[in-house]
């Protein structure tokens, strides 16, 4: 695609999200997480949607507003249970959202090699456990390997810290988890930032995420959300 | 820094220190950090495991991964240093310390399973004489599967140390002939450390290098498993 459309409103950017859709969402629980774009996305009204992410959501906001609304018939991610994750808990012990657990390693690994053009690939994690039954291994080397396949996104909603009108971007701290390797792996991929500045200005040495990658940026106001645990 | 001098040091036949109870928590914590080989790049699993790192002074060198995608992992943050960008894998507020690098998830995965990180410490409901690791579910039926980075964790570091209590709060050996938990990985765990006792697992079976509290032959009896000693 050509080079990203900067929009003013995180609605504008979530335009078009089609019912049925495979989205992929960034975020490790909140940090990273795309809060205005998913809070657009359940504006917009995608219903039906399959979401890949690490978690399923904490307390009532990001993808536990999403779940909550109803939009979601099925999540693929590594770590859906966690302290505060009842919306989802909820909706999945009433039956009302299929599940996909993939261990968190093979799940980043899937995402990228959807975006690197690989067709599926051997991995050793877990072999052996309740993850691997089904799936076809092959012994390498004397060790034994499960094959995995890709997971593409027909859209991304990743969070970034900063991006430039082209579309670069950069990250910050562990707020970068997924970002990068989900912007490589969806049909469109749709940014929030914090601030958009003119190309040329980020240093090309630092830059994360090439703009081929990114079809659609919008500036948010950075958000101060309380972080679990805090002292 | 809780003090360890009460921990007696290693040797290198097995030691059975009957004169004492079972290591404390934090006991324990300190002795896997006394383990660990100066300069190591280390992860520290979710829970129990974490403790280690508050015995891990910045003398030993010693560089800590967390998954979700940083090493130079400093301690807890408190207060004014609160971060929401900077959290651990177990999404509590944490600290960088100089020479710290940031990555994403799949470089940080790829820098497990490859194999690059010397030592991980998990915690485990059951480890079976054979190096199976079961730590991730509990079997039950209503349980919502949670995996996170466990098996990737299990499989990749070159030593994989587990941190647990030898027997649970119903006295049920956590140290077993065979898994009856589901599995995280297979004939992965290198060491591991309890209350009661710090076993290696080997080619040959395990091989008791120290007890707190109880014999080797006590703890054969209440296992129901054979131990060598070195």
């Amino acid at each position: 695609m050509s080079r990203a459309l900067v929009l003013d409103t995180a609605d504008e950017a979530v335009a078009g999200i089609e019912d049925g859709s495979t989205v992929l969402v960034g975020g490790f629980g909140l940090a990273g997480m795309p809060f205005d774009l998913i809070d657009a996305l359940i504006r917009q009204g995608a219903d039906d949607l399959t979401i890949v992410s690490n978690n399923a959501g904490n307390g009532t906001v990001g993808l536990a507003a999403l779940l909550e609304a109803g939009r979601v018939r099925k999540v693929i991610c590594s770590f859906p249970r966690q302290t505060d994750s009842y919306v989802f808990d909820g909706l999945y012990r009433a039956g009302k959202v299929a599940l996909e657990v993939v261990p968190q390693g093979t799940l980043a690994e899937r995402l990228r090699a959807a975006g690197a053009g690989i067709g599926a690939f051997f991995c050793p994690t877990g072999v052996g456990t309740p993850l691997a039954e089904g799936k076809e291994t092959r012994v390498l080397g004397g060790r034994t390997f499960v094959l995995e396949y890709p997971i593409s996104g027909d859209v991304a909603l990743i969070s970034a810290f900063k991006g430039d009108t082209l579309g670069n971007l950069v990250y910050r701290k562990t707020a970068r988890n997924f970002g990068p390797v989900m912007a490589t792996a969806a049909r469109t991929v749709v940014a929030q930032v914090n601030e958009v500045v003119p190309a040329g200005s980020l240093d090309p040495e630092a830059v994360i995420t090439p703009s081929i990658y990114v079809d659609r940026l919008v500036a948010v106001p950075a958000r101060r959300y309380i972080v679990e645990g805090a002292r | 820094m809780a003090a360890s001098s009460s921990i007696p040091k290693d040797h290198s036949a097995a030691i059975e220190h009957t004169d004492r109870g079972p290591l404390t928590a934090d006991e324990l914590a300190a002795l896997i950090a006394r383990d660990i080989p100066a300069g190591s790049y280390v992860n520290l699993g979710i829970g129990q495991p974490t403790r280690v790192a508050d015995h891990l002074g910045p003398s030993s060198g010693v560089v800590l991964h967390t998954e979700n995608g940083m090493l130079g992992m400093g301690p807890a943050a408190a207060g004014e240093q609160v971060d929401p960008d900077l959290i651990n894998a177990g999404k509590l507020p944490v600290t960088e310390l100089p020479g710290a690098a940031y990555f994403h998830h799949a470089d940080s995965f790829a820098m497990m399973r490859g194999g690059h990180l010397d030592v991980c410490v998990l915690g485990a409901f059951q480890v079976s004489v054979t190096g199976d690791l079961a730590n991730w579910h509990t079997g039950e039926r209503d349980a919502i599967p949670a995996v996170g980075g466990a098996m990737d964790l299990a499989i990749g570091a070159k030593d994989v140390y587990v941190m647990m209590t030898l027997f649970t709060k119903d006295g049920a050996p956590k140290v077993v002939p065979a898994c009856t938990y589901p599995l995280t990985g297979v004939r992965c765990v290198t060491r591991i450390y309890t209350d009661l006792a710090v076993l290696d697992v080997t080619p040959h079976g395990v091989v008791a290098r120290q007890t707190f509290g109880a014999s080797i032959a006590e703890l054969q009896a209440r296992l129901n498993i054979t131990m060598d000693t070195p």
